[in-house]
Order: C-alpha cells, then sequence, then structure tokens
C-alpha cells in the first residue's frame, strides 16, 4: 500500500508538471484545431530560460521569464502558418527545430545546466513550508497552484469574446470571419497563450529535478497528446469546458499512474514514448476504425460465402 | 448603397483552364432594394458575391460600399457592413459553440476580454424567438444538434444581427426541404424588410426570383444581360423570364432546377 502511495504520489507530480502541457495542447489542438508541433522545443525552451533565470538569482522571475519566451515561440509559429504561408505542422516543426539551436546558444553550448545548489520555487516553498504539516507536501503544491491557477484561467479565458472567437477559429474560420474577427489575430493569440503553458511546464519540471537537460522535452507532444486523449475519454467533447479542462489534468495524471506501474513490472523506462505513440495512434484511429467496421466485416462475409472480390 | 465600377476577374489567367468569371461588371444598388439575381451555373453569381465580400482581389474596378471605396479593406472589415448566407447550413454557424456563444460572437459587441451578460441572454432569448423554432430553450446546446433548417435560420439571425448595410444570400433555401425553405425564406423577407436591409438573393426558383424583392438581374457570362425592375418586372412570368434568357444569352437554360422552378408553376 505505501509503495502505491509513493508511486501515486510520483504519479501525481510528474503529471501534475506534464498537465500544464496537456493544457496548452487542449487550448491549441482541442480549441483552435491546430496541432502545434512545436511543442517539444518550446517546453526545453521553458526549462532552458527558467534554468537561467534561477541560476541568475531569482527563482520567482523565472517563471513569467519562461512564460514569455514560450508566448514569443508562439507568436513565431503563428506568424509562419497565418502570414506567411508555411502550412501549419510544417510551422510546428520548422520552429521545433531552430529552437534546439536557440535553446542550445541560451545555455551556452552546454546540454545539461545542473541548479542542485541553486534557489528554485520548489526550494522556496520547501522553506516556507518548512516546520508545518504540509512541509513534506511542498513540491506537490506548488505544481497544484500552477496547474489550478491555468485551469481557471482557461475556464474564464474561453468564455470571454477573444476566447469564443478562438474556439470559433477552430470550428469554422469563416463565421469568424464574418463575425468581422481576423482569424490570424485569434491563432495568433491563441498559440501564444498556449506555448506559454508549454514553456512554464518546461520551466517546472527543470527546477523540480533541479536539472536542465537539452533533451528534455523531446517526445513531450505525444506524450501531452496521449494524456489529452486519456483525458477526453472521461469527458468528451460536448461537456462543459471546465470539465474538459479537469478530464485533461487527469489524464495527464492517470497516464503516468500506468506508466510507473508499468515500470513496477519491469518495463524499461525508454518504452515511455513507444507507450504514449501506440496510445495516441488508439485514441484517434479506434473511433475511426470503429466506424470502418461495418464494411470491413461485410467484405469478409462476402469473401467467405464467395461472392467477394477475390472470388 | 454598394456600388460596383467596372469589376473584373479572371481565374487561372494565362493558362488552358482561364475563365472570366466577372467581366466588366458595373452595378448600382440603391439602399432598401431587394433584388434576387438569376442565372445558369457558372454564369458568375456566386463571384459576384465573393467580390462584394473581398474573398479574392479583384483584377480591376472597384466596390464602393455607402459612398466608401472598400475595394482594399480586406474580408473581415467589410464583415462589419455586410451579411452573408450560403447554400450550405452548415457554412454560418460553429458546431462546437452553443448557440448563445454563437450569437456573442455575431453580436459583435463588447471589448475582447467581455463575457455574455444576462441582458446579452435576454436580447438573445427576444430574437431566437421570433425564428418561432423553440430554439429561445435551446440557448446552451450546441448549433452541430440544430436540424439544418434551424440552422440557416439562426444564421440568418446571425448574420443581421447589427442590421448590415448589405445582406447577400446565396441560395440560401436550396438545401432545405420545401417546407422549411419556405419558412427561411418568409423570414428572411420579414427581417429584410423591418431592418430596411439592401439585399441580393441569388435563387434557382424562378418563381420566388419574381415573388421577392423589388428588382431581378439575369446574369451571364460574368455580366448583368437582364436588369428588370417596376412595372416591367410586375408583368413578368417564369416563361417570359425563360425566353428572355434565350434570346440574350443566345442559349436554352440548361439548369434542372431552374427547369424544375418551372415545372412547379405548371
Amino acid at each position: 500500500m505505501d509503495k502505491f502511495l509513493a508511486l501515486s504520489q510520483t504519479a501525481m507530480e510528474l503529471g501534475l508538471v506534464n498537465s500544464l502541457t496537456v493544457l496548452s495542447l487542449f487550448l491549441s489542438y482541442s480549441m483552435l484545431n491546430v496541432c502545434d508541433l512545436s511543442t517539444d522545443g518550446c517546453f526545453t525552451l521553458g526549462a532552458a530560460v527558467g534554468a537561467l533565470t534561477a541560476i541568475a538569482g531569482s527563482a520567482w522571475l523565472s517563471l513569467p521569464a519562461a512564460m514569455l519566451a514560450g508566448a514569443v515561440s508562439g507568436l513565431i509559429t503563428a506568424t509562419l502558418q497565418t502570414r506567411m504561408g508555411v502550412q501549419s505542422l510544417l510551422a510546428g516543426i520548422v520552429v521545433n527545430t531552430g529552437l534546439y539551436s536557440v535553446n542550445m546558444a541560451l545555455t551556452g553550448n552546454k546540454a545539461t545546466l545542473s541548479m542542485n545548489k541553486v534557489t528554485t520555487v520548489f526550494s522556496m516553498a520547501k522553506d516556507l513550508l518548512r516546520g508545518t504539516p504540509l512541509a513534506g507536501q511542498s513540491t506537490l503544491l506548488v505544481m497544484l497552484a500552477a496547474v489550478a491557477l491555468v485551469v481557471v484561467f482557461l475556464c474564464w479565458f474561453l468564455k470571454t469574446r477573444l476566447g469564443l472567437a478562438i474556439r470559433a477559429t477552430g470550428s469554422n474560420a469563416d463565421m469568424v470571419r464574418s463575425s468581422s474577427i481576423n482569424p490570424t489575430f485569434t491563432t495568433t493569440v491563441g498559440l501564444c497563450i498556449s506555448n506559454s503553458f508549454t514553456a512554464l511546464s518546461g520551466c517546472l519540471m527543470a527546477q523540480q529535478q533541479k536539472n536542465f537537460e537539452i533533451n528534455m522535452g523531446s517526445g513531450m507532444v505525444t506524450v501531452a497528446l496521449a494524456s489529452l486523449l486519456i483525458g477526453g475519454v472521461f469527458f468528451a467533447k460536448h461537456r462543459p469546458i471546465p470539465l474538459r479542462a479537469v478530464g485533461a489534468v487527469l489524464g495527464a495524471f492517470l497516464f503516468r499512474l500506468v506508466y510507473g506501474l508499468a515500470l513496477r513490472l519491469d518495463m524499461p523506462a525508454f518504452m515511455l514514448k513507444l507507450v504514449s505513440s501506440v496510445i495516441v495512434v488508439i485514441a484517434i484511429s479506434g473511433p475511426y476504425l470503429r466506424r470502418q467496421m461495418p464494411q470491413i466485416i461485410r467484405r469478409w462475409q462476402m469473401i467467405r460465402e464467395g461472392r467477394g472480390p477475390r472470388a | 448603397m454598394l456600388e460596383l465600377r467596372n469589376i473584373c476577374k479572371t481565374f487561372n489567367a494565362g493558362t488552358p483552364d482561364e475563365k472570366k468569371a466577372l467581366s466588366d461588371l458595373s452595378l448600382t444598388i440603391p439602399a432598401g432594394d431587394f433584388v434576387s439575381i438569376i442565372g445558369a451555373n457558372g454564369a458568375g453569381k456566386s463571384t459576384l458575391f465573393n467580390a462584394i465580400c473581398g474573398s479574392f482581389p479583384l483584377d480591376s474596378g472597384s466596390v464602393w460600399l455607402d459612398g466608401r471605396n472598400v475595394t482594399m479593406m480586406p474580408e473581415h472589415r467589410r464583415a462589419k457592413q455586410i451579411g452573408r448566407l450560403f447554400q450550405d447550413p452548415m457554412r454560418g454557424s460553429a458546431p462546437d459553440m452553443s448557440i448563445e456563444e454563437n450569437l456573442a460572437l455575431a453580436a459583435g459587441k463588447g471589448g475582447w476580454l467581455s463575457r455574455v451578460s444576462a441582458a446579452d441572454r435576454k436580447s438573445f432569448r427576444e430574437r431566437l424567438s421570433l425564428l418561432g423554432m423553440g430554439l429561445e430553450d435551446r440557448m446552451r446546446q450546441p448549433v452541430g444538434l440544430l436540424s439544418g433548417g434551424q440552422r440557416q435560420a439562426l444564421t440568418l439571425l446571425m448574420a443581421t444581427f447589427q442590421a448590415p448595410d448589405v445582406l447577400l444570400l446565396d441560395e440560401h433555401t436550396a438545401a432545405l426541404d420545401p417546407g422549411t425553405a419556405e419558412k427561411v425564406l418568409e423570414l428572411t423577407r420579414k427581417i429584410v424588410s423591418e431592418h430596411h436591409i439592401t439585399c441580393l438573393m441569388i435563387t434557382h426558383n424562378m418563381q420566388s426570383a419574381l415573388d421577392l424583392g423589388n428588382r431581378t438581374l439575369m446574369m451571364d457570362r460574368g455580366r448583368v444581360i437582364y436588369d428588370v425592375t417596376g412595372e416591367e418586372r410586375s408583368r413578368l412570368t417564369i416563361e417570359d423570364l425563360t425566353e428572355r434568357f434565350r434570346q440574350l444569352s443566345g442559349k436554352a437554360l440548361d439548369n434542372d432546377r431552374m427547369l424544375l422552378g418551372i415545372n412547379r408553376k405548371k
């Protein structure tokens, strides 16, 4: 039982960090209908900027600094796809590739940065809570606060006129235009906000692990997408937005929990990315194949009865 | 008032597929006019609407709205003055959002960070009840659940929520069943006359082309070939119109739907 509790605490902590990226995709993928493939690089960018700011001496400033860097990255991705004729997927890939060099340049050509003796938001929270009953939970509390803030912000924002316009852009861009709103503008704002969450996620991850590593974001987009799609199982498309946002967080937690259990069952850690890929494929192509099933069954029957194309 | 001055648009210029969609077309529509537009497929009717809306840049010519040259104004900015409905009822609203949220965007009130207020909800309710479809009791439901007719009626409401200077109707009842089409057409007539909106309506139904509005245009090969109003128009029958088309364009009406319209009359 203790083992399970320890496992779920780790899953909770990691799930919460990841859930910020999941919420970012909730905005870009579920709402704006843009698959933002710059997520990996942006996650690392947030981690790098956050780590450098913390090492420079300001743990608090690291959060807004990372978010600002993420927003700038989102602005570039959005500009490429809305004003410069680059296809949406390619815009993300191009920015993602470019960000690797940017991240390396930021860290001064170092693939890792250690924050062992550096004050981070987590060490600050630990000092703050020392001696109180919550002392052991400081990491979890910081994560929980960050995720709660982002969820509350999203629930509020997506009901504002700008939020509605962003949702409509993903649902029917023609209608946005005929409402005298420029879809270029809504796409840009949406991607800036979503990327700032991705960067915040990376920033917190690096500070929690007290370590920045240049490849820490690799595969993040698939892991987050898998979590988002798992979350979609709890609260489907037609449910209210607050529930769906909470579903996204639950999805991230559940993904980490299952992954943690699989590790206990001797699955090697390097399997994480394959598992997330498979989950994404199942979640997206499952409903498609289910729709195709009657056709496939009919074809089998016809072949069996000797009336099929190959008979 | 809407004015088009010598507008030209050629698609695929310089290729074997070159198509002159609008050919030196000039047109003046005084405020308050309700104009029906007929013509065979490919005559340039929808292209004319696209030109008015700014969906593509014109090769030459200019578009004037209320005395202002809007030729270079991007589509979304022109949309403040222009409402448009398409044949496809799905095109005018966002299916994943509720009726209320769709209306809030169309109403276009308040700043970017404003939210739907109780007063907004009340006015949405009042306007929706005018449609007589019971939508006022379903304001929180996603638009994707509505039928084609309900969605087109909602789109009509959205396009005219703030009365536009010009309303463009591109066969907006063609995809609906006859009963629903009649109802949507009746709503259109009511809303247009109540708000004195200048209106252009493309139709393949010759009867509604003559019944609705005060002026009828016939288009062929990117031009207006016949423009009729007043007493001459009130005497016209569908047969006159088909005969006129044959004379002016040098070919018979080849459109099934238009012919169906004729058969229905007989």
